[in-house]
């Protein structure tokens, strides 16, 4: 069970979240994209070893959606961020 | 010691308060405890603990326990257990034991109360940190007490202090990420064999720490010999810790080691009055240290020592008992036969790994120690204590066993539980297996009730002598939570019964229990399925509800839909990008229709949504779907559209909804709300309206799931009970019919209607299901773009049709696979063509009838196909009032 730092709640277990895939995955203007490019954003994602930046929504807690770095391999937790800020550094 | 009588195999026992079940009946002369489940062999008791391989026993006392190591039970007064060969029976009674949970956050989790375990949680307590420390066994202090060691003082001092949690009996069975285990706690077995109902039976620990400090110890390894299965074969420090106990069945012993704690219990057998009569070890040379500490106090007290032989063999009497070993020596040519009574085995020691494993942590075999040792390199987590390879002066060999000729391997058991052998070993080998992880899917080695405890290393060791590699060449050794069977109750702890899940009902649910209607679970909710008349079967009420929806009036609690009242300036322009048609030019005070799509173009929910006002909507969802279109609207508007103003909220929960359903709908909401203009021309379709309703403030909106003229009236939840009972009482001249989902299901299907999830698996596009009309060609929507894609696009997808079976009665069933009429009656494999996602008798059509989804099926119309041995005939997916005019009564 993972223990997960919502940046509005403070830490809690995962069983009050939702996983959202990968973060910075960004909508293209749908009348405008190739089929290549909305193709990978419809179905291609990152499953990196290592840190990976992704979305996490506190569903039972206060249902805001943020982004965290997350290692695969250790599950240890870097830094949130909240939408539309800046991207912090990926941890070492 | 108080003494406790027991029952073992129908046979009254008295053993001594504190005693394990295995200690009283080695106490009572019990040697031969049970039969092995595959090969019929003899078996005893090997070990002392959880590692225990021969001696399960059922315990048909108290709660009951179908399958537990008699080394883990604490015998009481009134206990009742037999012997098992293999397989257990749950009782077939309920348990009402109480289980319960606690969950506790710390600063360090230590697992296990030995030495090592102890003196870490007194560093950490005295600086202050809070600690827990979790042991498995009934007493403090492991490996060193049970060796008869003084527990230094001021470590059980510091158990005692304000900071410090300390729990026995309590098994930590897994460990996860971020410092958070679970354990169980045993807390009244050992107390009582009767049933406990007022003090949790099993207390469940969730625990997060800051720290975890594994102190888990180890266990002593067997060796494999031909016949080293024998009743009377213990492990060394098993065998010296019972007779330690008081076990008098041995007066003779021989110990084949391969390190120095053969030695220390040889000791301790002697000092308890066995007489022992070699010690075998497969050294030849020891160093100086091991020399003075080990070998030079065996040899003051004149016991015999055989250096670089080993064991090869056994004897049994003509119960299979141990009478003799076999001794040789290939070097020297010694091959002796030596009479005992016990057999004591010192095969090295094996640290539990288990929970490092867990969590990701590789054990790495260290040569030196004879052994797979854990040293973490996770910050939070330590290893310490044998686990981390703290081995003092044991100086073992790297042996798992001697040679053996193909008889002997045969009989040389390398997982007694699984009664697997070195011969099984061999043959796998044979067969081309190296990776412990195919040689145990081969073998079953490790997969028995102990999880590989004793044959795990050895497995890994004996195949590693045979393709000439080492140890953690083989693989690597990989466990899983739990550590030991854990009864299911202790996991479920409360959430029991009508406590398993919440249970969600509407106001008007009493109504519906008092009218005898079975309930349907959908989702959490219960609803009511139909509502029976004295003798009628589920087709009949159906059929009758059905007649009154097309032909009278019927009314139907419509509260379970999910309902999200949606604010704020920009709800339109939102909703028109939720939903594939447009929704910021519908008029306030009308409601629309939609379909929802996932950026892949799939259709993904449905539902009725209403303009309240100019900034002010609610939308409904479906029964089931409500939380997950909920985060769906939040995630756009959170990370796509923050800019967009707008606000949700749930207000499933608030509203009461009744439909009131059929051509005679008017005339009763008429008798309801007599203000009210109710006209065709006064009340149009999809229109709202605020009125009382018997009295109670209500929204009518008029929309159809039937197809029939129809009204719903939402009211405050508050009130949906009252408003129920007022439709009943002043419907009753109209004979108002109240249905359930059945009839409901039947009515939309009639009607053509999709219900999202029956119709729909998440690869449906609106085309498929033949709503092009409501996808909007102006506007952009989420999963539009997806459309043109070349898959989504192709005109031969998978599309909903209607199925009229040759059969009028028969009903085909829901999921059914069918083919083209070709294959009818024919033999599998068949090629198929579609599958049936609803299906129905129709009392309005007097016939079955189906809807489908079938690969390029609007082509396929007038087409027949075969299910198996029935035919049917493909239709349009739409069976009553195609022309719609029913709706308006």
């Amino acid at each position: 069970m993972l223990n997960i730092p919502c940046p509005y709640c403070g830490p809690r277990d995962e069983t009050e979240f939702h996983y959202g895939a990968g973060a910075n995955i960004f909508y293209p203007e749908p009348a405008s994209a190739t089929d290549e490019e909305w193709s990978k954003f419809v179905f291609i994602r990152e499953n990196p070893k290592g840190w990976h930046a992704e979305r996490w929504v506190h569903s039972a807690g206060c249902r805001r959606w943020f982004n965290v770095w997350r290692n695969t391999i250790t599950h240890e937790f870097g830094p949130t961020y909240k939408p539309f800020t800046d991207q912090p550094k990926r941890p070492a | 010691m108080s003494n406790v009588t027991f029952k073992f195999d129908g046979v009254d026992y008295v053993g001594q308060a504190g005693d394990s079940l295995a200690t009283a009946l080695l106490r009572n002369g019990v040697l031969h405890f049970t039969d092995s489940t595959y090969r019929d062999r003899p078996r005893g008791i090997m070990s002392l603990w959880v590692d225990e391989p021969n001696a399960l026993v059922n315990v048909d006392s108290g709660a009951g326990e179908p399958m537990v190591p008699a080394t883990t039970v604490e015998i009481t007064e009134g206990l009742v257990a037999r012997s098992l060969a293999g397989i257990g029976d749950l009782p077939d009674t309920r348990d009402i034991s109480r289980y319960d949970r606690a969950y506790r956050h710390a600063d360090v989790l230590v697992v296990g109360a030995g030495l090592a375990g102890l003196t870490e949680a007194k560093k950490y307590a005295d600086k202050g940190k809070t600690v827990i420390i979790m042991d498995d066994q009934p007493e403090v202090g492991g490996h060193a007490k049970q060796c008869g060691e003084v527990i230094p003082p001021e470590l059980l001092a510091s158990l005692a202090l304000e900071n410090v949690t300390h729990l026995q009996r309590t098994t930590v069975i897994g460990t996860y990420d971020q410092g958070y285990a679970v354990a169980v706690e045993r807390r009244t077995d050992h107390v009582s064999s009767k049933v406990s109902t007022d003090v949790a039976r099993i207390r469940t620990w969730h625990v997060r720490a800051k720290h975890t400090v594994l102190a888990t110890g180890a266990f002593q390894r067997p060796l494999v010999f031909a016949n080293n299965d024998r009743p009377g074969i213990m492990l060394s420090h098993t065998a010296a810790t019972y007779v330690e106990r008081g076990v008098s069945k041995f007066k003779t012993a021989v110990v084949v080691t391969v390190d120095n704690q053969g030695y220390t219990d040889a000791i301790r057998l002697h000092k308890s009055g066995v007489r022992v009569l070699a010690i075998i070890d497969i050294r030849k040379k020891l160093s100086k240290a091991s020399s003075k500490s080990a070998r030079k106090p065996a040899e003051k007290l004149g016991i015999r020592i055989l250096k670089g032989a080993t064991a090869l063999d056994t004897n049994g009497n003509l119960e299979g008992i141990l009478s003799s070993v076999v001794v040789t020596d290939p070097k020297s040519g010694l091959n002796e036969t030596i009479s005992t009574d016990l057999l004591a085995i010192s095969g090295g020691w094996t640290p539990t790994v288990h929970l490092a494993t867990y969590i990701g942590i590789k054990p790495t075999w260290s040569n030196k120690r004879a052994a797979f040792i854990v040293r973490s390199k996770v910050k939070s987590i330590s290893t310490v204590g044998m686990l981390a390879g703290d081995f003092v002066g044991l100086e073992p060999a790297v042996y798992f066993g001697p040679e053996l000729d193909e008889t002997q391997a045969l009989v040389a058991f390398v997982d007694h539980q699984r009664d697997a052998t070195l011969r099984d070993l061999r043959r796998a080998v044979g067969a081309g297996m190296v990776s412990i992880e195919h040689v145990k899917r081969y073998t079953a080695i490790g997969t028995a009730h102990d999880q590989g405890k004793t044959s795990g290393t050895l497995t890994m060791g004996l195949i590693g002598n045979l393709v000439g590699l080492a140890p953690d060449e083989i693989g690597s050794l990989t466990f899983r939570p739990p550590y030991i069977a854990v009864p299911f109750a202790a996991l479920a702890g409360r959430e029991r019964g009508l406590h398993t899940e919440p249970i969600r009902t509407t106001s008007i649910h009493p109504w519906h229990v008092a009218a005898g209607a079975p309930m349907e679970d959908v989702g959490q909710w219960k609803r009511p399925w139909f509502f029976p008349k004295p003798g009628e079967d589920l087709h009949a009420a159906v059929l009758r509800e059905c007649r009154a929806a097309r032909n009278g009036v019927a009314v139907m609690d419509a509260s379970t839909l999910g309902k999200i009242d949606i604010q704020g300036k920009d709800a339109g322009e939102f909703l028109d990008q939720i939903y594939t048609n447009m929704f910021s030019t519908l008029k306030v005070g009308m409601s629309r229709y939609g379909l929802m799509c996932g950026v892949d173009g799939m259709v993904f929910d449905d539902g009725v949504t209403t303009r309240l006002g100019e900034n002010h909507w609610l939308m409904t969802t479906t029964t089931g779907g409500a939380a997950k279109v909920m985060d769906w609207l939040e995630e756009w508007l959170q990370t796509e559209w923050p800019h967009l103003e707008v606000f949700c909220t749930s207000v499933t929960e608030q509203i009461a909804t009744v439909a009131i359903v059929g051509p005679k709908s008017r005339d009763l909401l008429a008798m309801l709300s007599p203000g009210l203009d109710v006209s065709k021309e006064g009340f149009a379709f999809m229109e709202n309206k605020y009125a009382d309703v018997a009295g109670i403030p209500a929204r009518i909106a008029r929309i159809s799931f039937s197809g029939e003229l129809a009204y719903e009236i939402n009211v405050s939840a508050w009130y949906g009970l009252e408003l129920w009972n007022k439709v009943m009482e002043l419907g009753a001249p109209l004979d108002v019919t109240p249905y359930g989902t059945e009839s409901l299901h039947v009515l939309r299907a009639e009607k053509g209607f999709v219900i999202v999830g029956q119709e729909t698996d998440g690869t449906q596009t609106p085309d498929d299901l033949g709503m092009d009309w409501i996808v909007s060609k102006k506007k952009d929507f989420i999963g539009k773009r997806s459309f043109s894609r070349s898959d989504t696009s192709r005109p031969d997808r998978h599309q909903l049709v209607g199925l009229l079976p040759d059969t009028s009665e028969y009903v085909i069933p829901e999921g059914a696979y069918f083919s083209e009429e070709q294959h009818k009656g024919a033999k599998p494999p068949i090629p198929h063509i579609g599958y049936v996602t609803s299906s129905y008798f129709s009392g309005e059509l007097n016939r079955s009838f189906a809807m489908a989804l079938v690969h390029n099926g609007r082509a396929r119309i007038g087409e027949r196909v075969a299910i198996g041995t029935e035919t049917a005939v493909i239709t349009e997916p739409i069976f009553v009032d195609k022309e719609n005019v029913r709706r308006d009564g």
